[in-house]
């Protein structure tokens, strides 16, 4: 506790356009501590990381270092100053050998001005090892496990001179061996007086590496505290902030789950697994229903329902529709199966510089025409359908790119509802909307379930499951751990399970 | 918003855009039109019907093989095999028919239609090893067509052996080489091919996959289009007009060898690309590629007619596509800082 923080930072200020991201945080980290975050996604966190590692330089507040002021202009200057960050998505070469990902951007020379492979392999098996990994530093860093090349990222974080080192979502793609190696090394780290920003959403993960732990929500610090000293409900609780707020009531509010056991089946998972993204995944799909998928960023749920609509292969498993065994090869067979997706990413979904009524009809455009267009009749569709579904727009001859991203996001609902699919799977479909065009999804979502539509709604935000599913999958790394079927689930136990 | 700027604003930026969104369109019209000013001014012997005529002629075989590429760039794929499927089909035709006896190739005899019949099956079998590599295999169809080209290549030097065939079916004779009423058949072969292609692209429901499998690859596999097989018919049409165009061409120049199609990849490319059709895909047309030949037609032609140094030729033809190119990279970065805007 005298110890005085080797990083400390007052009063910290950020906004984007209008919307501020931070308010007024402050935030130590102490020599030789682990120190978890936690908050949902937008809370701040992240944020706040930048900043520190130097990614946004534009901020309020004062940053200290050793307790001399610091303000970074570029990862390059944090890295100089002994801060270095892991993110989620790692950044290792897959073609080039361990030793060179240790030592990317900073290849040792020897005196002719040529790299020192010899020693360069040599210092990179020896700080492998002092991170207890023995490993050939010839291998190609991509033929390794996910886990052996994040300890090869922390092993070069470390060896640019980090002291302070972010881990932004360390353990969302790792096994549970994989964990405890990693949280091996982090611990002898840690003794050797290095200090670590642990992010996650896994607060199990949090509580058992963190020795102090700190919750940010609605881009403010709620609450810092050793690790020992609180838990996995505690961390809920501040988190999605029970009885704080009244607009945040709805999440900490009951939602009544309204399972159809009595409808028929109309697709069906079993036990599908693609490496590296999920496993033996199970599934029921009933016609009149929304299931929720829930489970956090790289949980493996975006990647299921891009199998279940043809655009991603599986290992193993087998897909049925309507009773029918199906091999989806080909987003076509799917939709020919009768099975409607909605990606995440609406750049993704449509053409931007083609007028509506092109992007609406074509996914049916081999149903009302053989060989020869017919505009008009698909001016009429898209007509009948930017009435239905309220998207704003002057005539469906509008260039797409012209529309509101809420409007957009019709567009892409639309697509499918001329002749409405078996199943509708709707990845994200929410994101980035405000509360308006949410509300116009939400009920254009019931409609669809209440014609008799199989929905599946895949979701990284609590708040648009809840808000659609009839009942909830949780995916946990890959695995559905959990299903909620009966009676009601509130955001905290939803949080609980994943 | 200011009520007072806003009207001239949008009135003005109305312009602009539809000028930005039409300048692939425009600027090679305008390249053609003060090509032939030009030249009309510069040789008096240019703006002749005659001449005019010879224009037409002259740009036919390439224009047959642009068709096949711009479904291929429209798809934002490219096609490098073209010129050497060209070759190779202009001398499986020859090596079907009879030869004059001091040809030395050992030739199969057919009867006409089954020589034309067989040629243009191997062009559609090359088309196929094209589509299998690209779409089955994944190799980008740049590498994939490169290894067409010599294949196409190897299969001309297998079955002509350095010799040089002449004779090729009667039919493949007028079409190439005949006229009626005046008009060279091959003009009107390559007119009805271009009239075709332009209706397949603008009426049919495939020529609207190919526009919006090159719009936007994913968001058309997403909406459920099997886009490899869009692709792998682009390729496998690109090489049918190839056939279609070395058959003739074969016919037009009155001998069938090795090498003979080379400059036609050049110039197939570059008149697509030149007359405005996007390399990115999803923009463009046959209408784009018809005066895309006839800059290059006019340019060739118009080069002779003036007192010009003809190694100098070569290298202002280069930099007629370099210009070309840059119109065409900007106008789409136009339309992309245009999305980005209004998105």
């Amino acid at each position: 506790m005298t110890q005085p923080p080797v990083l400390e930072l007052s009063g910290i200020s950020k906004a984007f356009g209008g919307v501020r991201a931070l308010r007024d945080v402050d935030f130590a980290l102490k020599a030789g501590e682990i120190h978890g975050l936690v908050g949902e996604n937008g809370a701040g966190k992240s944020t706040l990381m930048k900043i520190i590692a130097g990614v946004h330089s534009e901020y309020e507040g004062r940053m200290r270092i050793d307790g001399q002021d610091v303000r970074f202009r570029s990862a390059r200057d944090a890295l100089a100053a002994g801060v270095g960050m892991v993110h989620q998505e790692l950044s290792i070469v897959p073609d080039l050998s361990v030793a060179e990902n240790v030592f990317l951007g900073a290849q040792p020379l020897t005196k002719l001005g040529i790299v020192d492979w010899a020693g360069m392999r040599r210092a990179a098996g020896e700080q492998l090892r002092r991170l207890g990994i023995d490993l050939d530093p010839r291998t190609p860093a991509g033929a390794l496990p996910i886990g052996l090349q994040q300890l090869i990222e922390i092993a070069r974080v470390l060896f640019s001179g980090a002291r302070i080192i972010i881990l932004d979502e360390p353990t969302s793609a790792l096994s549970p061996p994989e964990i405890e190696r990693l949280f091996g090394v982090l611990r002898r780290l840690r003794d050797e007086g290095r200090s670590f920003v642990f992010i996650s959403h896994f607060l199990d993960d949090i509580l058992r590496i963190s020795d102090s732990v700190t919750v940010f929500r609605n881009g403010q610090r709620v609450m810092s505290a050793a690790a020992a000293d609180t838990d996995k409900a505690m961390l809920i609780d501040r988190m999605i902030g029970a009885g704080h707020d009244e607009l945040e009531e709805s999440y900490t509010g009951e939602f009544k789950l309204d399972p159809k056991p009595g409808h028929p089946v109309v697709m069906s998972v079993d036990g599908l697994s693609l490496a590296g993204r999920y496993r033996d995944v199970s599934l029921e799909v009933r016609a009149g229903e929304v299931l929720g998928i829930y489970g956090f960023m790289g949980c493996g749920q975006l990647e299921l329902a891009r199998t279940m609509f043809g655009k991603l292969p599986s290992d193993a498993g087998r897909i049925s529709v309507a009773g029918q065994p199906v091999r989806l090869s080909t987003t076509a067979k799917a939709r020919r199966a009768g099975i409607a997706f909605v990606p995440e990413s609406r750049r993704a979904m449509l053409f931007h510089h083609e007028p509506i009524y092109k992007n609406v009809s074509i996914s049916i455009l081999d149903r009302i025409s053989r060989w020869l267009l017919k505009p008009d009749s698909e001016r009429g569709i898209a007509r009948k359908h930017v009435e239905k579904l309220r998207i704003r727009t002057p005539h469906v001859d509008a260039e797409l790119g012209a529309l509101s991203g809420g409007n957009q996001q019709k567009v892409a609902l639309a697509k499918w509802l001329t002749y409405p699919p078996r199943v509708l799977i709707l990845s994200e479909p929410t994101r980035g909307m405000d509360v308006g065009a949410k509300e116009d999804v939400v009920g254009i979502v019931r409609g669809l379930r209440d014609q008799g539509i199989g929905v599946v709604v895949v979701s990284a935000e609590p708040e648009t499951v809840l808000a659609l599913a009839d009942r909830i999958l949780v995916m946990r790394k890959g695995e559905i751990a959990r299903e909620f079927a009966d009676g009601t689930v509130s955001k905290d136990r939803l949080l609980e399970a994943a | 918003m200011d009520a007072q700027t806003t009207p001239t604003r949008s009135a003005g930026s109305r312009l602009g855009a539809m000028l930005g969104s039409q300048l692939r369109n425009i600027a090679p019209f305008i390249t053609l039109i003060a090509l032939v000013v030009f030249f009309g001014v510069a040789s008096p012997s240019f703006l002749s019907m005659d001449n005019f005529s010879n224009v037409l002629n002259q740009v036919s075989v390439t224009a047959i093989i642009a068709v096949g590429l711009t479904f291929v760039i429209l798809c934002a794929e490219i096609d490098l095999s073209v010129a050497a499927i060209a070759n190779a089909a202009g001398i499986v035709v020859a090596f079907f028919t009879v030869q004059e006896s001091y040809v030395n190739i050992a030739n199969v005899p057919l009867p006409g239609w089954a020589a034309i019949v067989v040629a243009l099956a191997s062009c559609v079998a090359l088309g196929l090893v094209n589509a299998f590599g690209v779409t089955r295999i994944g190799i980008p169809s740049f590498i994939m067509t490169l290894a067409m080209m010599q294949i196409g290549a190897g299969i001309c030097a297998m079955l002509v052996r350095g010799q040089i065939a002449y004779a090729v079916p009667p039919i493949l004779v007028t079409l190439g080489s005949g006229s009626i009423g005046g008009v060279p058949w091959i003009v009107i072969v390559a007119g009805i091919t271009l009239l075709v292609a332009h209706l397949v692209l603008t009426y049919t429901r495939f020529g609207r996959y190919v526009y919006m499998v090159g719009g936007n690859r994913e968001a058309a596999e997403f909406s459920g289009v099997n886009v490899r097989v869009i692709i792998g018919a682009v390729l496998v049409i690109s090489a049918v007009c190839s056939g279609l165009a070395g058959m003739l061409g074969v016919a037009y120049f009155g001998s069938a060898q090795q090498n003979e199609f080379d400059t036609f990849l050049l110039d197939a490319i570059a008149a697509v690309v030149v007359g405005g059709t996007s390399l990115f895909g999803g923009r463009g047309g046959i209408g784009n590629t018809i005066v895309g030949v006839l800059i290059l037609g006019v340019l060739n032609n118009g080069l002779d007619h003036v007192d010009i140094d003809s190694f100098l030729k070569i290298l202002i033809r280069g930099l007629i596509l370099l210009a070309a190119l840059v119109i065409n990279v900007y106008a789409q970065r136009l339309r992309t800082v245009r999305g980005a805007a209004s998105a």
